[in-house]
């Protein structure tokens, strides 16, 4: 196309209107239909209504004078170009007197060069499509678990050389993410078990209240916060905290080939990005859980002072009544198990990211909500474990 | 490489490729957008599974070696992506410095040296090596990852699309800096590329993959090829433009 654009000025948007009313096309006594004022996009819905109240009628012979225009945009050009075929399909004769606008001819020289759109097949209800879809959908969920078997496997192939041949334990990179896992995770950590643990007293003190019971409160506290509450809790934080870390993490490093780089260099990036991340929140998580148990046991007494007015001594000796060794490491055990968990999904969801950030997003959401529901449905198992087992 | 097949799904992108790379060459990889230069690199390097083919470095067959020795194959030759794929939490000299201690035992001293050296040999200012790679130019990027590609003295380097987003000047610097590195050090390069300066200035062989084969020659043989896309290719505006300011 070699046109030049020179006529083809826009007006400037913010124009002070001539004064007169906005009449973009006259219908003069003569027949003539005459085009006035500014033909561009920002007055597009005026240039449609008022192509759309050209009159039709079959066979009729149509004037149109844009002697009088003062502008015209390739926008306007494109509404008035439309409206022009249509009259013509209908049967209608176009004519120009004085010069027709050279925006025109750009329209017609695009729409000559534009390709036309594929025909969407129209797809009637296909009885078969929700089977095709359970079918699809079973084929993904075969493939998602075999990668996930697969993840598995490279990650305990790695453990096992690691713990065999040192060398291939990353120290440095180790020690970060138990900083950044654990160290870091202190202050929530702390304050969520503290928080939980008045709560649950307070409910239960207004319960036993009603029997006089009012020391049980100790054990509900004691017991509840050791077994359960600030175990999974804590788990459920740092499955918050450290499973969308890690997904992001490693999301953002395949987004930017350096996973590839790795890859192409001869480094395992199992071995240098999950192994440190799964390592470091096994060690972390317990001791972010102990510290839990903690600050959980003293905010329970904390509530029974205020509350109930238990003095602190009377507190702690009957704790000691309520809870055995057994009460902590029940608790604990399974800690490294949830440390684990949430590690594998996270590291795996971030492994899978490729693509785009959309993906990234997505993927760290999974990681998240599948890490904290691992952790719940571990923490339902365990419990039925113990049960059996009578601990 | 011999009878290369790369496939997504029903798409094929390589049917039967064959192509050779001689020692201390230039090897420039062309093709249009989707033609598959990248897959093709990457099927080299291991990062994409070929449905068929097979690819020999130095007369061994990569794609039958075992884990271990494909480890120290990869020491062998070093690799730029096309954004540079630094580590990003890591500085320029740690980027550098990686392959090293990932298979060399150096004293702290050493690796420090050696990566200097290294950043010097790229044309890099030695104050790049603390900055990190957000805070790098793309110019600097580019030529941080050749560096960190040439961080154990392989005799044989993978570039995809190295002057890719430098502006004129600092991808003439780059294709100088090919040149002179390929005299010095005796290396043979093998780089995918639009850019037709880069071409013409710096490759001794072209490959051109279309119709999913790949047609190579010297650089004077294959813009006499009869082949109406690379005639396109290489008779276009830009290239005449590309090849007149050769000198």
């Amino acid at each position: 196309m070699r046109r030049s654009h020179r006529g083809l000025t826009q007006h400037p948007l913010a124009t002070a209107d001539s004064g007169t009313a906005r009449e973009f096309l006259v219908h003069e006594s003569d027949g003539r239909l005459r085009l006035s004022g500014d033909w561009v996009m920002a007055h597009a819905s005026e240039l449609a209504a008022a192509l759309d109240g050209i009159p039709r009628g079959r066979s009729q012979r149509l004037v149109l004078d844009a002697t009088g225009l003062q502008s015209i945009d390739l926008g306007g050009a494109l509404l008035l170009d439309r409206r022009l075929r249509a009259l013509a399909e209908g049967g209608a004769r176009v004519e120009w007197q004085g010069e027709r606008p050279p925006q025109l001819e750009v329209v017609a020289e695009t729409r000559k060069g534009a390709k036309p759109e594929p025909q969407a097949v129209e797809e009637g209800f296909d009885l078969a499509e929700p089977v095709r879809t359970i079918g699809r959908w079973a084929v993904e969920r075969g493939e998602e678990a075999l990668t996930t078997l697969s993840f598995f496997g490279a990650v305990c192939v790695v453990i096992a050389r690691a713990l065999t041949h040192p060398r291939h334990l990353r120290i440095a990179a180790l020690t970060r993410h138990v900083q950044e896992t654990g160290l870091q995770a202190i202050p929530i950590v702390s304050l969520i078990a503290f928080l939980i643990s008045v709560i649950v007293a307070y409910m239960g003190a207004q319960q036993l209240r009603k029997f006089g019971a009012e020391i049980f409160v100790v054990d509900l506290v004691t017991v509840g916060v050791l077994r359960e509450m600030a175990v999974l809790l804590t788990a459920i934080i740092v499955a918050g905290r450290s499973g969308s870390a890690f997904a992001a993490e490693i999301g953002v490093m395949k987004l930017n080939e350096e996973v590839d780089a790795l890859k192409a260099m001869g480094v395992d990036p199992v071995e240098v990005l999950v192994l440190p991340r799964v390592l470091g929140l096994v060690i972390a998580l317990p001791l972010l859980t102990v510290l839990a148990d903690a600050v959980g046991l003293a905010g329970g007494g904390l509530l029974c002072f205020w509350l109930l007015d238990i003095p602190f001594a009377q507190y702690l000796s009957r704790m000691q009544e309520a809870i055995a060794p057994t009460t902590f490491w029940v608790g604990i055990v399974k800690t490294p198990v949830f440390a684990f968990l949430i590690a594998f999904v996270g590291t795996l969801r971030g492994m899978q990211v490729r693509g785009s950030s959309r993906e990234l997003g997505r993927l760290t959401t999974v990681a998240v909500v599948q890490a904290i529901f691992l952790v719940i449905l571990a923490d339902a198992l365990f419990a039925m474990l113990f049960l059996e087992l009578d601990l | 490489m011999r009878g290369l097949v790369n496939r997504f799904g029903t798409q094929v992108v390589h049917d039967g490729l064959d192509m050779d790379v001689y020692e201390g060459e230039i090897f420039g990889v062309v093709g249009g957008s989707g033609s598959g230069k990248s897959v093709l690199l990457r099927s080299i390097l291991g990062l994409q599974r070929p449905v068929r083919g097979t690819v020999k470095l130095e007369g061994r067959d990569i794609t039958a070696l075992d884990a271990a020795e494909l480890r120290k194959v990869k020491q062998r030759y070093g690799v730029t992506f096309q954004h540079g794929a630094l580590f990003t939490s890591l500085t320029v000299l740690q980027n550098v410095q990686l392959p090293m201690t990932e298979y060399l035992r150096l004293s702290e001293a050493d690796l420090d040296e050696l990566a200097r050296f290294r950043l010097a040999q790229v044309g890099l200012p030695a104050d790049a090596g603390a900055k990190y790679p957000a805070q790098l130019s793309g110019g600097m990027i580019k030529r941080a990852a050749l560096a960190r590609a040439l961080a154990l003295d392989p005799r044989l380097l993978f570039l995809d699309e190295p002057t890719a987003g430098l502006d004129p000047i600092a991808a003439a610097a780059f294709d100088a800096l090919l040149t002179e590195l390929q005299k010095g050090l005796g290396l043979t390069v093998v780089m995918t590329t639009h850019d037709l300066d880069t071409i013409f200035r710096t490759c001794n062989r072209v490959g051109v993959i279309v119709d999913r084969h790949m047609v190579s020659d010297t650089l004077a043989g294959i813009v006499g090829q009869e082949h109406p896309w690379i005639r396109r290719y290489f008779h276009g505006p830009r290239a005449r433009a590309a090849s007149a300011s050769r000198g």
